[in-house]
């Protein structure tokens, strides 16, 4: 008796701020968001009960929504491509290729600087050197007789091109860093093997080493496909309120646009209940899909 | 002669290997050298080519910025603002994820795996898209807009944003510890709280030290939360300052941009010479976008 109650009590000192943390943050807003959703909330935050007027409007009347929706799937899409796949030639490229193991992790830190730059200030780099009169892409181009937009910034496709560059420079280091650890985790005896049975380098890549790292490629597009879907920052930090015209506008930031934009809160709540609900659905399919133990060491190939 | 053509071969395939590895570099580095120059110098030709020298860039050391008649806050105040911010949220999540971390591996509770399942599912689903229901929420409890007592909401949400991750990543610092020291401590008459003080804690130092600096370069990046959650120019903190600055001086004065971005870059510059296989293995061993 008194054993469960001290244990009891271990419990609580130990994991009682890490639930409250997660209560307060995690799971009160996701219970609230789909409470206010099914109300008219503005700017005074009073509760007008629509029922489901909100999701009516985005469904049938808001026409935004096709736009933002294309928007999403470019923008999900296009940063997935380069956070999967080259993120997978930079992992095989670091791992497998570049033999000297400083050389390798020079080249996987550089990789890294994106994401470990302040977003503000990666930000700024990135408005300067697209800036038309002053940035540098506009001289290279003209300095190659290419052609260069009025602006980089202000219309599709050249906006939508900047919104991928930005997060693909910062996604790209996270399939790096997975698959690098995964081919490294690969036994050295499978590309002895292979070479003594005369396999070119490319062929050792092709025969060996993308079977052995199916999982890891699924874990990074499935995780970074939940994780693109809900991201915005960056996109708000260099377009702000010009998103939506610039073309650049995906659903996340839709959502944050109507709330704090336009003090539209109810129906931006019922905006990311769809958030929430793929989120949800898209993590019980991947853990059984995968099953814990794979979500737990991404990495690992089995052999 | 196949000899030759083999070795051909391999210098044209390391030279291939190369070039996919720099080349896309090249723009980042580009931004970094014109960052570092700029911030030096009136005017940048080419991205690198500074001309006229100078330190007026960094004018708002001394003086608050004024432009088009607005003098804005201080430096100093908003420095100030984010140390109290960083430090709260780091302070927070090292406190909570020794605790939690150390449950985690080592407590045999009911619901455990679940528990584990749980966080770990947090750990995939994105915070950013509950911004409404937190602001409702801290608008209910009196502590959005104004005033440093704001800071505690926000730096309670950073934390609880971070957290599922640092347990994690702590957890697994527990997890190599062996339960030899742990089982001599218990048989010697400590407590489990005891054993986790005095045993247990002293030998993941390298961990807290990890989760230190990943929290302080986490805290010290927020933007999205002060952005909205915070209304009043004087508790901004440097991220959204320079993002407002960005608004308002950066067509005109780069330079200013260019001095006030190195300045918000130094601590981050500092840990990444000084920690870096620290800072590597957090983010190798973590995984989060």
């Amino acid at each position: 008796m008194i054993k469960a109650l001290r244990k009891a009590v271990l419990l609580i000192v130990l994991l009682g701020p890490l639930s409250a943390l997660i209560a307060f943050t995690w799971i009160a807003p996701a219970v609230l968001t789909t409470f206010l959703s099914f109300f008219d909330v503005g700017l005074g935050l009073q509760l007008r009960p629509v029922g489901l007027g909100n999701f009516y409007r985005i469904l049938y009347r808001d026409l935004w929504v096709p736009q933002i929706l294309q928007t999403t799937v470019i923008y999900v899409l296009g940063v997935l491509a380069i956070n999967s796949g080259f993120g997978l030639v930079l992992g095989i490229l670091t791992a497998y290729f570049v033999k000297k193991e400083s050389v390798s992790l020079f080249f996987r830190t550089a990789w890294l600087l994106p994401r470990m730059t302040p977003g503000v200030l990666y930000v700024v780099l990135w408005m300067w050197f697209v800036d038309t009169r002053y940035g540098l892409l506009n001289a290279i181009l003209s300095m190659l007789g290419l052609p260069t937009p009025y602006s980089w910034l202000l219309s599709k496709p050249h906006s939508q091109i900047i919104m991928i560059a930005i997060n693909g420079y910062v996604g790209a280091s996270y399939g790096m860093i997975i698959y690098s650890a995964a081919v490294k985790s690969i036994p050295t005896d499978f590309f002895n093997a292979a070479k003594v049975d005369g396999a070119s380098d490319l062929q050792i890549v092709r025969y060996v080493i993308l079977p052995l790292l199916k999982w890891p490629i699924l874990f990074v597009t499935a995780w970074q496909t939940l994780s693109l879907l809900a991201s915005y920052e960056y996109i708000l930090m260099v377009w702000g309120d010009t998103a939506r015209q610039a073309n650049v506008e995906v659903w996340a930031l839709y959502t944050y646009d109507r709330a704090f934009w336009l003090y539209d809160y109810g129906y931006a709540a019922a905006l990311s209940v769809f958030l929430v609900a793929a989120g949800l659905i898209m993590i019980v399919l991947y853990m059984k899909i995968f099953g814990f133990r794979r979500l737990m060491e991404p990495s690992r190939v089995e052999v | 002669m196949a000899e030759l053509k083999r070795r051909v071969r391999r210098i044209l395939g390391s030279i291939l290997v190369y070039a996919v590895l720099t080349v896309p570099l090249i723009p980042i580095f580009l931004m970094y050298t014109w960052l570092f120059v700029q911030a030096f110098s009136d005017r940048v030709i080419f991205g690198i080519i500074p001309q006229g020298l100078t330190l007026r860039n960094w004018a708002f050391l001394n003086n608050p910025i004024v432009f088009g008649g607005i003098t804005h806050t201080s430096i100093w105040v908003i420095l100030r603002n984010t140390l109290i911010f960083t430090f709260g949220v780091t302070g927070l999540i090292t406190v909570v994820s020794s605790l939690s971390g150390y449950a985690l591996s080592r407590v045999q509770f009911k619901g455990r795996t679940e528990f584990m399942q749980f966080i770990l599912a947090l750990h995939a689903f994105p915070a950013v898209i509950l911004l409404i229901a937190v602001f409702y929420i801290l608008n209910k409890m009196g502590l959005y807009g104004k005033g440093l007592l704001a800071f505690l909401g926000i730096i309670i949400v950073k934390a609880g944003m971070e957290i599922p991750m640092s347990a994690w990543i702590l957890k697994g610092f527990f997890d190599v510890i062996p339960w030899d020291l742990e089982w001599a401590a218990l048989i010697d008459g400590c407590t489990r709280l005891g054993t986790w003080r005095r045993v247990i804690l002293p030998m993941i130092m390298p961990g807290i030290a990890a989760i230190s600096i990943f929290s302080f370069i986490a805290g010290w990046g927020e933007f999205i939360l002060v952005y909205t959650y915070m209304a009043t120019e004087e508790y901004f903190t440097l991220s959204v300052f320079i993002h407002r600055m960005i608004g308002e001086i950066m067509y005109v004065r780069w330079g200013t941009i260019a001095a006030l971005g190195v300045f918000y870059l130094l601590p981050i510059i500092f840990f990444f010479i000084f920690t870096q296989k620290a800072l590597l293995r957090i983010y190798i061993g973590g995984i989060k976008r």
